[in-house]
C-alpha cells in the first residue's frame, strides 16, 4: 500500500511550512540543546540534519510546530508529543512517539520496539513496518503502520486504533481493553482474549478515515482487505477459571 | 544494560580497517556499558600469526612468557604483549599446550582467551580509554567483537567483562540476564566442567562450548540455550567460522543486524551501524524472538 510519494510529501510540507525554518545540525549540536529550542520555539518549523540515531530527539515537544528529522533517530524520538509534527525521514529506535498525547509522528523508514507505547492522542504513521509490542498499552492514540507489526503488538492495548497494512506477529492484542485493531494480512497466533470481529460499515467508515489521514491508499478494494479485532472482554475481570489462560 | 557490537567481513578488502570499523561501532554503545569492555578479534597475523597458538591471560606475571618457554617441549619462543589487564601469549605450539603451560607456570593467573585465529582483551574502564589501551583501531581480520558492560550480576572487574571465551577461537557476549544460572552452572559442575568466575554469562558460554564439543552446530547450540536457560538476553556468538545472533522468545534486550554484500554487523542499537561503509544500502532488522541466526565465513 502506497505512501505518499517523496514529492508529495516535499509538495505538502512545503504549502504547510513557514518561509522561516531553522536547521540544526546534530554533527555539531546537541540534542539537549535542539530540544532547549524545541520546547521554548522561536520558529515555526525546524530541520534536523546528522541525527546519526541519537536518542530522545524532538522529545516534548508541545507546541503546534514542524520538525523533519534528515535520517534515523534513535529512542524515545518524538516521545510525550503534544500538538507538533514530527517527521523521521529514515528510521526510529525504540519507543517513537512513546506516550504521544496530540499531534502526529511519521516515521518514512521501520519503527523499532514499542512505537506509540501507551500513546493517548494523536496520530502515529509508520510508513515501513514496526518491530515487536507496537501500540503496547495504547489509551487513545491512533497508529497506522504501511508494512508489518512485530510479536506482542497491541499487549493490553485500551484505547485508540491500530491500522497495519500488513501482517500481524504473534500475540496481538494479548489482554486487550477497548482498542481497536485493523490488519489487512495475515496475524498470527492472537493474544489471550483477543477476537476478531465483525466488520461493519462504520468501522470501513473509520478505516478509511485513519487511511486517509496516514495518506496511505483507501479506496473500496483495500478496505474489503482487512479485517478487525478487539477485545472478547473475557478477562476484564480475574477470576479463577482464567489462571490457565495467562 | 550493556551493549553488543559485532562485525563480521565478507570483503577481505575490508579486512585491514576492522579496528577502525570496530572502534566507530563501540563509540555508538559505550554509554550503554560505561564500566568494563571486552574486545575479541579474528584473524589478526600481528596478534595471532600463523602457525601459533594465541592465549589471553589475567593477572599474568611479568615473566611469564619466560617460565612458559621453559615448559614448553622444545623450548619455542614465547611472546607475551601487554594492553591494560590483558596479556596475550603467542607460541608455535598448539593451542592446548599453550593453555596447560600457562596454567602450570601461574596458577593465579587467569586464561580468558585461546585459539589459533582468536585474541581477546578484557578490562574494567570506560569503553573509549580501553579501546585506546587495547589498540582497537589498528586491529586487522576478518572478524570482531566488543561488549560494554552495566554490571548487574557480579562484580566490576575484568574477570567479569565479556566476552566469555571457554572453548577454542570461541566467544560469547550477553545483554541481559539468565535468571536460572546457578542451577544450570550446577548442573555442569557435575558433569566435570570448571567455573572461573559468578558471572551468569560465563554459565551460557560453558553451556554453548559443551553443546558444541559434544557436535551441534552453533544453531543447534543456541536452540539449546534457549530450551535450558530462564531469563533475558540478546547472545552473540562466534566460532573459529561462525557468527551467530540469538534473543529470547520475550526479546526486550535490543539487537539491531544490518547485512550488506561485504559485511554483517550487529550491535544494541542503530546508532553504532550508522557509520559502516554502504549502510544505506544494507538491509537492516531486528532478529525475531527465538529465532537463531548464524553466518558462516
Amino acid at each position: 500500500m502506497a505512501a505518499l510519494s517523496r514529492a508529495e510529501a516535499e509538495a505538502r510540507e512545503t504549502a504547510t511550512s513557514t518561509a522561516h525554518t531553522v536547521t540544526v545540525d546534530l554533527a555539531t549540536a546537541t540534542v539537549r540543546s535542539l530540544n532547549a529550542e524545541l520546547h521554548r520555539p522561536t520558529a515555526t518549523s525546524y530541520e534536523v540534519l546528522h541525527p546519526h540515531g541519537a536518542h530522545s530527539i524532538a522529545a516534548g515537544v508541545h507546541d503546534e510546530i514542524d520538525v523533519h528529522v534528515r535520517g534515523h533517530a534513535g529512542y524515545f524520538c518524538a516521545g510525550m508529543n503534544q500538538l507538533a509534527h514530527v517527521v523521521v525521514d529514515g528510521s526510529a529506535g525504540n519507543g517513537v512517539a512513546e506516550n504521544m498525547m496530540s499531534g502526529t509522528v511519521r516515521v518514512r523508514g521501520d519503527a523499532s520496539q514499542s512505537a506509540g507505547a501507551t500513546g493517548r492522542g494523536g496520530l502515529l504513521v509508520v510508513e515501513g513496518s514496526a518491530s515487536m509490542r507496537c501500540g503496547i498499552s495504547m489509551k487513545g492514540i491512533d497508529i497506522v503502520v504501511g508494512g508489518s507489526v512485530g510479536p506482542m503488538s497491541a499487549f493490553m492495548a485500551q484505547a485508540g486504533r491500530m491500522v497495519v497494512c500488513g501482517d500481524a506477529g504473534d500475540g496481538l492484542g494479548d489482554s486487550i481493553y477497548e482498542a481497536r485493531l485493523y490488519v489487512r494480512g495475515s496475524v498470527g497466533a492472537l493474544g489471550a482474549d483477543c477476537v476478531e470481529k465483525e466488520m461493519r460499515d462504520e468501522h470501513r467508515a473509520e478505516l478509511a478515515e485513519l487511511l486517509a489521514a496516514a495518506g496511505f491508499e483507501h479506496g473500496d478494494q483495500q478496505l474489503r482487505e482487512f479485517r478487525r479485532y478487539g477485545s472478547a472482554r473475557g478477562l476484564y475481570h480475574f477470576t479463577s477459571e482464567h489462571s490457565g489462560t495467562y | 544494560m550493556c551493549g553488543i557490537i559485532g562485525l563480521h567481513l565478507r570483503d577481505p578488502a575490508l579486512h585491514p580497517v576492522l579496528g577502525r570499523l570496530l572502534d566507530d561501532m563501540l563509540g555508538g554503545v559505550a554509554e550503554r556499558g560505561p564500566d568494563s569492555v571486552g574486545i575479541a578479534v579474528y584473524g589478526d597475523e600481528e596478534r595471532t600469526p600463523p602457525g601459533h597458538a594465541a592465549v589471553s591471560v589475567l593477572r599474568a606475571p611479568g615473566d611469564l612468557a619466560a617460565t612458559v618457554g621453559g615448559l614448553l617441549p622444545g623450548a619455542p619462543a614465547v611472546c607475551a604483549q601487554a594492553a591494560g589487564d590483558t596479556t596475550v601469549l603467542t607460541a608455535p605450539v598448539a593451542v592446548d599446550a599453550l593453555v596447560a603451560a600457562v596454567s602450570a607456570a601461574a596458577p593465579d593467573a587467569l586464561v580468558v582467551g585461546s585459539g589459533t585465529d582468536l585474541v581477546v582483551y578484557k578490562g574494567a574502564g570506560h569503553p573509549r580509554d580501553l579501546a585506546r589501551t587495547y589498540g582497537l583501531r589498528d586491529v586487522t581480520g576478518w572478524q570482531g567483537l566488543a561488549h560494554t558492560r552495566m554490571a548487574t550480576e557480579s562484580a566490576i572487574n575484568p574477570e567479569g567483562c565479556h566476552p566469555y571465551s571457554v572453548g577454542a577461537d570461541q566467544c560469547l557476549v550477553h545483554n541481559g540476564s539468565f535468571s536460572n544460572h546457578a542451577t544450570v552452572r550446577r548442573e555442569l559442575q557435575r558433569r566435570g566442567t570448571a567455573f572461573d568466575s559468578e558471572n551468569d554469562s560465563e554459565v551460557g558460554a560453558r553451556f554453548v562450548a559443551a553443546c558444541l564439543a559434544e557436535g551441534d552446530d552453533l544453531e543447534k547450540a543456541l536452540l539449546r540455550l534457549g530450551e535450558t536457560f530462564d531469563g533475558f538476553y540478546t547472545l552473540l556468538v562466534t566460532t573459529a567460522d561462525g557468527f551467530a545472533v540469538v534473543r529470547d522468545e520475550i526479546a526486550c534486550k535490543p539487537a539491531v543486524i544490518a547485512e550488506h554484500p561485504r559485511w554483517v554487523a550487529m550491535a544494541s542499537e542503530f546508532r553504532a551501524l550508522a557509520d559502516l561503509p554502504g549502510i544505506d544500502e544494507a538491509r537492516i532488522f531486528e532478529p525475531d524472538p527465538g529465532r537463531v541466526y548464524t553466518w558462516q565465513r
